[in-house]
């Protein structure tokens, strides 16, 4: 209860600072970060990327301002009024349909409402999930030897990520506190970007031969699934390895669990594991193991290019590699490996790749 | 025999004919769409010209059918008609004309234009071309069926009688050839006539399609353009060779004569300059003049003071008439004009004339429209190779409020371009008169003019942003202010905030805003005045009481009036000045509206204005 109070608490604080600002004379004015890869600085304290200092400002003075803080307050009256005072919740699209009644302060696109509930996050220091704010889609899926309880809305529930699932495996919720880890046997995590890779470690036994937690984190992870691979980094005290295609999306990928995204900076304190690393496909891996290539698009070059000037892969090992890309045109799937062999990836890829980062004794 | 002596027998000379029907690209019928409107672009600039010469105010029908695999292009006009003894020369002998030696302007200048629509024909279908004419109510319609014999450029008779044709006068072609009809946008029939339109608002155009639809051309005023009248050529820009073929072959006696019969805009005191300049007698014989003393005749003429060269000889469209024909051809918001005073190329005078229409129903995403003319004939083709678009794209367009990504190529946004160019003498790039030849003479003429229409269309857009930023704050103010301040007091359960002050600032007026209290038995008043805008605002402040003020700051003057006391400031106040006034009255005190007097109501939130 006392989490819907303080949620609630937020944003009535919100709604009295413009109150007063109209009171006091003051052109009403909502600060935000700006959330351009220009303004995320790493912070040594939490070892992550967070916003800096940059900020640009909502006022009243124009139309677009102005009606951004009128939908501002519309949705600051709905999570308070609905939401938290009724203890219920709607997802992302609910709310962007739930606007449809707001007349002037109605959303053009659910993406213009996301952005204003990741403000709202911002302005508040909350996370929508406190907001009762669910995503459309739940999180992405665990295999591994791994025992959790999980308070549903129709009680608690216990199973194994090996033994109580189907092939598909565990589901992550969509709100991770709700789970508890119970017992594990695993030695290492391993997210991964493609159902193909995902089910093919699963076929051939990985999880069982190398103690391994497989996530499946379908492609850009939500939330739910960089809490939960942070959870298990953090409470199991596991190593996270991170194994994606080789391409500039897939970096982003990685980067968005090991350093934090740029949109949702504001929570890279919960969300980003930083201790994670990155597994493969590396574009030195192309070479070394000759897999066959596609070549890069102009958008993959362009976005290449960007990730050079991007503050969170300024680090020796993603310049010489995005280098490497850029001199090779070429980028690589993970099921480029099946080329050499179904088992080629498990049995002799992968056990290479984590011996040289040194995670398999 | 020797090699050379063998090479010589297979010399000969090239007929024009000949050299066209190998060429026939350099003519402008290089495409099959293109090859009809180059037919009908030829035809109709006859027409054109022919009217005018006339004093007629052109009315022309142009009809193209489908003839199995051919096409059949007719062309109609009111024009004077020709004599019979030229008819087969002007149809089907090429470099036949009575313009190209003459220094004024005209559409069609070295006579090959109409003759090479007839050769193409005769060349794709095989079929002569059909000619009508007749020079008078009273006089008969000849008719004609002319091929051009290309080995001696001559033209063949092969029919020639009398006709029945119902028109008082006029010259009507048939010609059949191959070819293809499309109907763009642009590069089309259509588009070439709508824009021959554009350019000669006096003239009313007939379309007939191969489907039978018809578009009319409407004239826009029955005014003809002013005649064009022969000059001689202007000293400014002549060349060498040039002066010393004209010094060579003059029929005058001395070269002081010679200087001033032979070019325009010379008078007797430039002669007598020139000579000085040039250290040359004016009773010297111009045949005597030698290579050293033209070139300093042509030094001298540099630097003297000529005038302009007299602009009878062009005969430009007007910039009431580029506006009328703008709007009529497209909806707009506004257009704007720049005609440019005379000025020479190497002894042509020319003048440049732009017109820029902006906004209405014109695309507003993509890059602007051009539309380029040349003696009033539209050019369609190789628009990127023209002096016109070149000058285009080398304006700074964002200086006057056009889009221009990377100031490359044109700008973007809802505008059509048409710039106009008359001249005694147009360079083509090409003898298919496509393109306007980039000479730094042109360029920078049609460069200031495009500047001119831009700042105009700068000063529009300024002060239509200034009516669209007032209407988007009362947008603010009106609807969206209000409804955050209704939500916020549905949130918090209270009362809506007060939005005055914030309105005030928004709108940069004038805020006045009166606070009573109660205290020690009496009232205590304070009026906050705030100056929101960017000007020292002076004015008077009346504030009517039921009975008088004690300790009043600053201190009022006060006028007894029947039911009370009208007390008043004398106030100015800088911008972003604030100013305050307290008094105190008795409890029951009536108070009315602080009234404000000696601005304008529209900048003062919170107090009657009067």
């Amino acid at each position: 209860m006392a989490k819907i109070e303080l949620a609630q608490d937020k944003l009535i604080d919100l709604a009295r600072s413009l109150f007063n600002q109209f009171q006091e004379g003051v052109v009403p004015y909502i600060a935000l970060p700006s959330r351009t890869k220009n303004n995320i600085e790493y912070s040594i304290e939490d070892d992550v990327w967070v916003y800096g200092g940059q900020e640009t400002l909502r006022s009243v003075k124009t139309v677009r301002g102005a009606k951004t803080i009128l939908k501002t307050v519309h949705m600051a009256e709905l999570l308070i009024k609905e939401h938290l005072q009724n203890n219920r919740g709607s997802t992302l699209r609910e709310i962007y349909y739930i606007s449809e009644n707001w007349k002037m302060a109605k959303f053009h696109e659910q993406a213009e409402s996301d952005r204003l509930i990741e403000d709202l996050e911002i302005l508040t220091g909350l996370q929508r999930e406190d907001f009762h704010i669910r995503p459309e889609e739940y999180g992405a899926a665990v295999f591994g030897p791994l025992k959790i309880k999980e308070q549903t809305r129709r009680g608690e529930r216990e199973l194994h990520c090996q033994e109580d699932v189907g092939e598909a495996g565990y589901k992550i919720p969509f709100n991770v506190d709700n789970v508890k880890f119970l017992d594990h046997d695993a030695k290492i995590v391993i997210a991964i970007e493609t159902g193909g890779m995902y089910a093919r470690l699963i076929e051939n036994g990985f999880d069982e031969e190398f103690d391994a937690l497989l996530v499946h984190i379908k492609g850009q992870p939500a939330r739910s699934t960089r809490r939960i691979i942070k959870k298990m980094n953090e409470e199991l005290n596991l190593p996270v390895v991170v194994f994606t295609d080789g391409d500039p999306w897939s970096y982003r990928i990685f980067a968005s669990i090991a350093y934090g995204a740029i949109k949702s900076a504001h929570l890279s304190e919960q969300l980003v594991t930083p201790s994670a690393s990155f597994l493969g496909v590396q574009p030195s891996d192309i070479v070394k193991y000759d897999l066959s290539t596609d070549t890069l698009t102009d958008q993959d070059i362009h976005a290449l290019r960007n990730e050079l000037t991007d503050p969170r892969f300024k680090t020796p090992y993603w310049e010489r590699q995005i280098n490497l890309q850029l001199e090779l045109k070429g980028k690589a799937e993970q099921q480029a490996f099946a080329g050499k062999g179904l088992d080629y990836v498990t049995k002799t890829y992968l056990p290479e790749r984590l011996s040289e980062m040194g995670l398999l004794k | 025999m020797e090699i050379a002596e063998e090479l010589a027998k297979q010399q000969r000379a090239i007929s024009v004919a000949e050299f066209f029907e190998k060429n026939r690209q350099i003519l402008g019928f290089d495409s099959a769409p293109r090859s009809i409107i180059t037919c009908v672009k030829e035809a109709v600039d006859n027409s054109l010209d022919a009217c005018e010469d006339a004093g007629i105010l052109p009315d022309i029908f142009v009809q193209i059918k489908r003839k199995g695999d051919y096409f059949q292009v007719i062309v109609e006009d009111n024009g004077p008609g020709i004599i019979a003894e030229e008819i087969p020369r002007v149809f089907a002998k090429m470099l036949y004309g009575s313009r190209f030696h003459t220094l004024r302007q005209s559409r069609g200048q070295q006579g090959i234009g109409i003759s090479a629509a007839v050769l193409y024909g005769q060349l794709t279908s095989g079929k002569p071309a059909k000619v009508i004419s007749k020079i008078g109510p009273n006089r008969p319609a000849l008719y004609y069926e002319l091929i051009i014999n290309t080995a001696k450029n001559e033209p063949e008779i092969l029919h020639k009688g009398e006709i029945n044709w119902d028109q008082p006068r006029g010259t009507r072609i048939e010609l059949e050839m191959g070819g293809s009809y499309v109907r763009s946008r642009r590069q089309s029939v259509f588009g070439y006539l709508k824009n021959v339109a554009i350019v000669n608002p006096h003239t009313r155009i007939t379309l007939v399609e191969p489907d039978g639809n018809t578009e009319l051309f409407e004239r826009a005023t029955e005014t003809l353009p002013k005649k064009a009248y022969a000059i001689q050529p202007h000293p400014s820009g002549i060349e060498l060779g040039e002066l010393i073929r004209l010094l060579r072959y003059t029929e005058r006696k001395k070269l002081g004569v010679f200087l001033k019969e032979t070019f325009s805009s010379i008078g007797s005191i430039a002669t007598q300059e020139i000579c000085k300049l040039a250290d040359l007698e004016p009773d010297r014989s111009p045949q005597s003049i030698n290579h050293e003393e033209a070139k300093r005749i042509l030094a001298a003429f540099k630097n003297i003071k000529v005038k302009s060269p007299p602009i009878d000889c062009l005969s430009p469209i007007g910039e009431d008439l580029i506006k009328a024909s703008l709007e009529k051809e497209f909806k707009l918001d506004f257009v704007a004009t720049a005609t440019r005073p005379v000025s020479v190329f190497s002894g042509n005078p020319f003048l440049v004339e732009v017109g820029l229409g902006y906004g209405g129903e014109l695309d507003k995403e993509g890059r602007i429209d051009i539309i380029r003319f040349a003696n009033r004939v539209p050019l369609i083709y190789q628009q990127g190779a023209c002096a016109i678009t070149h000058a285009a794209e080398s304006i700074p367009w964002k200086n006057y409020s056009l889009a221009h990504s990377n100031s490359l190529g044109l700008p973007t946004g809802p505008a059509v371009l048409m710039v106009h160019i008359a001249s005694t003498n147009i360079p083509f790039t090409s003898e298919s008169k496509d393109a306007i030849a980039d000479l730094p003479d042109i360029l920078s003429e049609i460069e200031l003019a495009l500047k001119e229409v831009g700042r105009k269309l700068r000063r529009y857009l300024a002060r239509q942003s200034v009516l669209s930023e007032r209407s988007e704050k009362e947008e603010i103010i009106r609807k969206i202010l209000p409804s955050i301040a209704k939500k916020l007091s549905e949130i918090l359960g209270e009362n809506e905030p007060d939005i005055s002050s914030v309105v005030a600032k928004i709108m940069g007026n004038l805020l006045i805003k009166r606070v009573v209290d109660q205290k020690d038995g009496l009232l205590s008043v304070k009026i906050d005045i705030e100056n929101h805008s960017e000007l020292i605002r002076s004015f008077k402040l009346h504030e009517v009481l039921s009975q008088g003020a004690s300790s009043v700051m600053p201190e009022a003057k006060l006028i007894p009036m029947s039911d009370g006391y009208d007390h008043y400031w004398k106030l100015s106040l800088s911008p972003n000045e604030q100013q305050l006034i307290t008094y105190q009255v008795r409890l029951g005190t009536k108070f009315s509206e602080i009234v404000i007097e000696g601005i304008e109501p529209e900048v003062v939130t919170g107090a009657r204005v009067i």
